[in-house]
């Protein structure tokens, strides 16, 4: 019997094995190269269209030299806040909602599967549905229905990280606050909220992160401007709304090449705001954890 | 009477010690809680309802469109603004291929990428790697479109799509997929990019997936002398499949939505071509090149009713993909 068990030749496991090793090893490369690849070429295209000019000026008709993207940075940077300052208290209360008192009852398992849906949805359904609640009804293209577009895709991820990082919170924690007398409430807001502050704020910004590069939702809520009305009382935002993303996607398709390096100029700003928030928001939960 | 009420007062004394804490003790809750229990449900019930209003909101306005075309809607290649016909089959047949070719490519890619971090990279590596991985999520999609259209399509037309009808496109059958004008722009090109604006979504769960099979489980394996491709194949797979297909459902979702990045690349063409050097266009790409052009009331139903497909599309996948990683994270009694 013995005789007959020979051991099988290693050979073909061995070489299959090294085949999809080095498959793997070139994998991730192609994925490290691929984000390099980019954002060089963002950033090699993009450093030559960056001046003063392009932060402090307004833009030019197409066709005359210089000028810059003043009203989009802006406008950006405006639509991006107000979503903000109305999606983030709305989506803390809820978070607390679906990790503090809903957890499995079928109200809290409805708004989670919701929040799931709306994350995986389409940024551009978004800007549709903005479009029939805001535009038609206003009757114009406006900041407002850009912003709320924006408000409504950062809802979902805010009040899902809020439940996560509140569900990391040990129970403990709120059981010797209980134990002390607080009201619930006081529990969730004064010692939960302060144990999971790290979480949260880095759920908001990579939030922010998300939405402030978003073009689609966009292209016909805010849809674009040249021109920039700040200083009347509501920011201008009842008229089409300057913005960084749109304005990209107008100069990158434009015929003239002047506009098409200020786009990269303008990718270029975009590019590095959002990784900057990116790793700054993932440094804050690393420290933490360390 | 009297003796009676003896008698239950003798049984009052004899209650069990069980009924003793009866329910009604517990104390009420804060009136303050009460009201912020409400405030936050009522927050957290804001969702649902925005989702029903979207799918509401795109039904009433492509109402027009539907009632106009019918049926046909979905089947019709033509979309002429000017005659005022419109039909959705090349936006769909242009949506699924991307998709599809998108998936070939992020699918082998994040399994070996999930191999390469959990089996293969040390530590520090792999934990730089995944985040450099990670971060390709973070380039927005408007910058994959500039970058596709002005650096990636010149390659593609220079090298790469010669290359394929040359030496694939012969081929009877496959080759008849590597077929059309070199120009960069078309099917093949959107694909590609999507792919790897997919691949860190996918790759993200994967490698969590590969991470929570229980190194006993694997390391039997190793004991016995199989290789990582076995361990792999044989151990890992199997252990973490209905999470991996949740995982690529997702991505799937993602890529069926994505905008701005098709629509520079695609070629913005209403036609269904089985070539994949052809320009094609997506839902989403038609939409995002068109809808503000759009004036008249068919013309937006026909942008919207659009709207409707990709919704409905995503939400079916959606579904699939939360009921699978879902299964699995309860399976493995971690939260999702």
């Amino acid at each position: 019997m013995n005789a007959k068990m020979k051991p099988r030749p290693p050979g073909g496991r061995k070489i299959l094995n090294m085949i999809v090793n080095i498959w793997a090893v070139l994998s991730a490369i192609l994925g490290i190269v691929a984000l390099f690849w980019i954002t060089i070429t963002v950033l090699l295209k993009g450093w030559s269209a960056l001046n003063l000019d392009f932060f402090t000026r307004m833009p030019t008709p197409p066709g005359v030299e210089g000028g810059g993207m003043l009203n989009a940075l802006i406008g950006t940077f405006v639509l991006t806040l107000i979503a903000t300052v109305a999606s983030v208290p709305l989506g803390l209360l809820g978070g607390i909602f679906l990790a503090e008192f809903g957890q499995e009852s079928r109200v809290a398992n409805n708004s989670r599967f919701s929040a799931n849906v709306l994350m995986g949805m389409p940024s551009i359904i978004v800007g549709v549905f903005a479009y029939a609640v805001l535009v038609v009804t206003l009757g114009n293209f406006s900041g407002y229905a850009g912003a709320f577009a924006l408000f409504v895709i950062m809802l979902p991820v805010i009040i899902r990280t809020t439940e996560d990082m509140l569900r990391l919170v040990p129970n403990t924690l709120r059981e010797a606050a209980l134990a002390l007398g607080f009201p619930r409430w006081k529990v969730t807001l004064a010692i939960v909220f302060r144990a999971a502050k790290s979480g949260l704020l880095t759920g908001i910004l990579l939030a922010i992160a998300r939405v402030s590069g978003e073009t689609a939702p966009l292209l016909f809520t805010a849809l674009n401007s040249p021109f920039q009305h700040f200083f009347s009382w509501n920011l201008g935002l009842d008229e089409p709304y300057p913005n960084l993303t749109v304005t990209i996607f107008d100069y990158a398709m434009s015929p003239y090449p002047d506009w098409q390096v200020k786009a990269w100029g303008a990718s270029l700003v975009i590019t590095v705001g959002i990784l900057l928030l990116t790793i700054s928001a993932r440094w804050i939960i690393r420290t933490r954890k360390a | 009477m009297k003796q009676t009420l003896e008698k239950k007062d003798y049984e009052e004394d004899t209650i069990p010690e069980s009924e003793l804490f009866s329910p009604q003790d517990k104390p009420k809750p804060a009136r303050g809680d009460t009201y912020f229990r409400w405030l936050t449900a009522v927050c957290a019930l804001v969702l649902p309802l925005i989702m029903i209003a979207i799918g509401l909101a795109l039904l009433y306005y492509s109402v027009p469109a539907l009632r106009k075309f019918g049926i046909g809607f979905f089947f019709s290649e033509e979309w002429n603004p000017v005659t005022q016909q419109f039909g959705a089959l090349s936006s769909i047949y242009g949506t699924l291929v991307s998709t599809i070719l998108a998936m070939l490519i992020a699918v082998p890619l994040s399994l070996a990428i999930a191999l390469f971090l959990v089996e293969l990279a040390p530590p520090r590596i792999s934990q730089t790697v995944g985040t450099m991985i990670e971060l390709l999520a973070a380039i927005p999609s408007i910058i994959y479109g500039m970058w596709g259209l002005f650096v990636f399509a010149p390659i593609m037309a220079g090298y790469v799509q010669p290359w394929l009808s040359t030496y694939i496109g012969w081929i009877p059958g496959i080759g008849a997929l590597f077929q059309g004008p070199p120009m960069g722009l078309g099917m093949l090109t959107a694909g590609i990019i999507l792919g790897f604006m997919v691949l860190p979504f996918t790759c993200a769960i994967t490698r969590d997936v590969f991470q929570m099979v229980p190194p006993v489980v694997k390391e039997s394996a190793f004991g016995m002398g199989a290789t990582t491709w076995e361990v792999t194949t044989k151990v890992t797979i199997p252990y973490g499949l209905v999470g991996i297909i949740g995982a690529f459902f997702l991505g799937l979702g993602r890529a069926l939505g994505e905008t701005m990045a098709v629509t520079f690349v695609i070629g913005n063409a209403h036609k269904v071509n089985l070539g994949l050097f052809y320009p094609g266009n997506s839902i989403a790409s038609a939409m995002a090149n068109e809808f503000t052009e759009a004036t008249e009331i068919t013309y937006i139903s026909a942008l919207i009713c659009l709207g409707l497909v990709l919704f409905i599309l995503t939400y079916l996948v959606q579904i699939v993909s939360q009921m699978l990683l879902r299964r699995m994270y309860r399976a493995w009694s971690v939260g999702l």
